[in-house]
């Protein structure tokens, strides 16, 4: 019963791992993959050189560390804000209109931007220039599609991060928040003084676990918001990858530049786990 | 959650004071900021073109018209694009959950042998992959590029589905139950089948939906894979290059391109594209929250 999920592994996912050679070898089609003649480093050398290569690894980081700014803080203060609601029907229809961005595709999301946030027909430049105010070009300047796709991030994924908060919350003692208001505290006394410190390990592991991926990226969500006037920004390294592998045919570069980031990327993960581990979380391994 | 609120509820008998209207205020905003895009975009498809080229419709239809969706209904390409959905998400979810099963189900128990080491081969897959570009060398080898398999195939083992199956199995289903029913000469098929199962059923209906509104709504493989087929593309990708790339005309306005605004026809797509996922939305929305809880129990 084991053989078929195992026999699935090794040839999805393991059998791919042996195509990593492709990033020391000069690959040509015509002599195949073991054909090919092994340059040792040399690939990676020529990747290090390009332009395009620390253009991506910085937007990689910039985009992923910006997120961690933004989206990452979201949902703790929607979290602490719907925990303040006493009103159970209303907490409800708030979380499921919350929760809705996060169960649709980024083509959709990507579309529903273009129809709200383009500069001649968007309703978000139709409402600004009716208040007679100057039409933006949101998404088809590289700074302004930089704090778009921040925004966008934050709007898909807010409601959503709040469940894991709201669940931590809802196992506090109630004695706390009792003690706390005999001892004369106020609401907000309450949420920076019991709610927040009862969350914090719940915070801590989820931020070391999001430094862990901050490598990692987004190829559908990038994919999905970019466009032709929008390159400074969104040259990161899937789209990196992509662009040089599948649509330029350099399959040694591309696969060098991917093996790159999975190897920054474990290390990170192994780091963002021994740091948990020494704050005394459980570590995600 | 409601515990506690009750208990703070009953603490404090104050009535409702600024801070309570200032919380519910912006917590209505955040939910009108994801709601109202949607109705933007909905109202947008069923506008007539005029209202829509001198970008007068706001929250509500103007010029109220079904015609752009009636272009959609005759378009066959899209039609075509969403059967492909259909198929590529139901094989897939299947197949997921069947090898998810056959992953999960013997590992969970205690007297299996290097229990530890095949967990791991499992696990390493979920931290560590060939990449892109192998992935897409290995479709090339075995001939599934532009082909549905390589929709299917390759996605069909997630490690994070797997081992919240896991954890839920142990956990959900005492050793002694499994015991007796081998005492009583259950082999293991039998047990799976009728104790496994059926005590896993809520677990299954959360992961199923993980599985199936994943490959719904993805679109990265299909942009790699599905290149010269035309017409295996699925819905996402179809609308990626209808909308996004705005590559592609829509088949019906080759005849009539002068009269037709693309923009009402891109909303229309939009929603028609929507409207599977808003539609089981309110079903599936408890199962979601459930599978995240269980994910994190390990995180």
């Amino acid at each position: 019963m084991l053989l078929i999920p195992i026999a699935f592994v090794l040839v999805f996912k393991y059998a791919p791992m042996s195509g990593l050679v492709l990033a020391f070898k000069d690959y040509k089609i015509a002599h195949g993959v073991w054909g090919s003649e092994w340059v040792g480093l040399e690939v990676f050398r020529e990747l290090f050189a390009k332009h395009d290569f620390g253009r991506a690894v910085r937007n990689t980081l910039l985009l992923n560390c910006l997120d961690l700014v933004f989206s990452f803080t979201m949902p703790i203060v929607l979290a602490l804000l719907l925990n303040e609601v006493r009103n159970l029907r209303f907490k409800r229809i708030n979380q499921t209109l919350l929760y809705l961005p996060h169960f649709l595709s980024w083509i959709i999301i990507g579309a529903i931007a273009y129809q709200l946030l383009s500069e001649g027909s968007g309703v978000v430049n139709n409402v600004i220039a009716m208040m007679g105010g100057n039409r933006v070009p949101f998404l088809q300047e590289d700074f302004n599609w930089l704090i778009s796709y921040l925004a966008i991030g934050v709007w898909q994924s807010m409601g959503w991060g709040t469940i894991i908060y709201l669940a931590a919350i809802s196992g506090i003692n109630p004695e706390l928040y009792e003690a706390a208001t005999v001892d004369g505290a106020g609401r907000w006394r309450k949420v920076w003084n019991v709610s927040l410190p009862s969350i914090r390990t719940t915070i801590v592991t989820l931020l070391i676990m999001n430094l862990g991926r901050v490598m990692e990226g987004s190829f559908e969500r990038i994919y999905a918001l970019q466009n032709k006037a929008t390159t400074e920004f969104t040259t990161t390294i899937p789209v990196l990858v992509y662009r040089w592998g599948i649509e330029g045919g350099n399959f040694s570069r591309a696969t060098a530049l991917g093996l790159f980031q999975s190897l920054i990327g474990i290390m990170l993960v192994l780091m963002a786990d021994r740091i948990a581990k020494k704050l005394g979380e459980d570590g995600l391994l | 959650m409601k515990s506690s609120g009750n208990v703070i509820t009953m603490h404090r008998k104050r009535r409702f004071d600024t801070w309570d209207v200032l919380i519910h205020l912006s917590l209505i905003i955040a939910s009108l900021v994801c709601l109202l895009p949607f109705l933007h975009v909905a109202a947008k498809s069923l506008s007539s073109d005029a209202f829509v080229i001198a970008n007068k419709v706001f929250l509500l239809p103007r010029g109220f018209t079904f015609e752009a969706y009636g272009k959609i209904f005759a378009d066959a390409s899209i039609l075509r694009s969403l059967y492909v959905s259909v198929i590529v998400t139901v094989v897939f979810t299947l197949l997921g959950m069947i090898i998810t099963i056959c992953a999960a189900y013997p590992l969970s128990r205690k007297q299996l042998k290097g229990r530890t080491a095949l967990t791991m081969i499992f696990m390493i897959t979920l931290y560590f992959s060939g990449g892109i570009i192998p992935e897409y060398m290995l479709m090339n080898q075995l001939g599934m590029l532009d082909t549905l398999w390589a929709l299917i195939l390759p996605q069909a083992f997630s490690a994070f589905n797997f081992l919240i199956m896991k954890t839920a199995i142990s956990s959900s289903i005492p050793v002694s139950l499994e015991e007796s029913a081998r005492i009583d000469g259950a082999g293991h098929f039998r047990i799976l089948w009728s104790i496994v199962l059926p005590l896993s059923k809520p677990i299954i209906a959360t992961l199923s939906l993980f599985y199936a509104v994943g490959r719904w709504n993805a679109y990265q493989d299909a942009l790699f894979y599905i290149k010269q087929a035309v017409e295996l593309r699925p819905l996402q990708l179809k609308l990626y290059y209808l909308v996004i790339q705005a590559s592609e005309s829509f088949q019906l306005e080759a005849t009539q391109v002068q009269l037709s605004n693309p923009e009402v026809l891109k909303a229309s797509c939009v929603v028609f594209a929507t409207l599977p996922i808003l539609c089981i939305y309110p079903f599936i929305q408890k199962y979601f929250v459930q599978g995240v809880l269980l994910g994190a129990v390990k995180e």
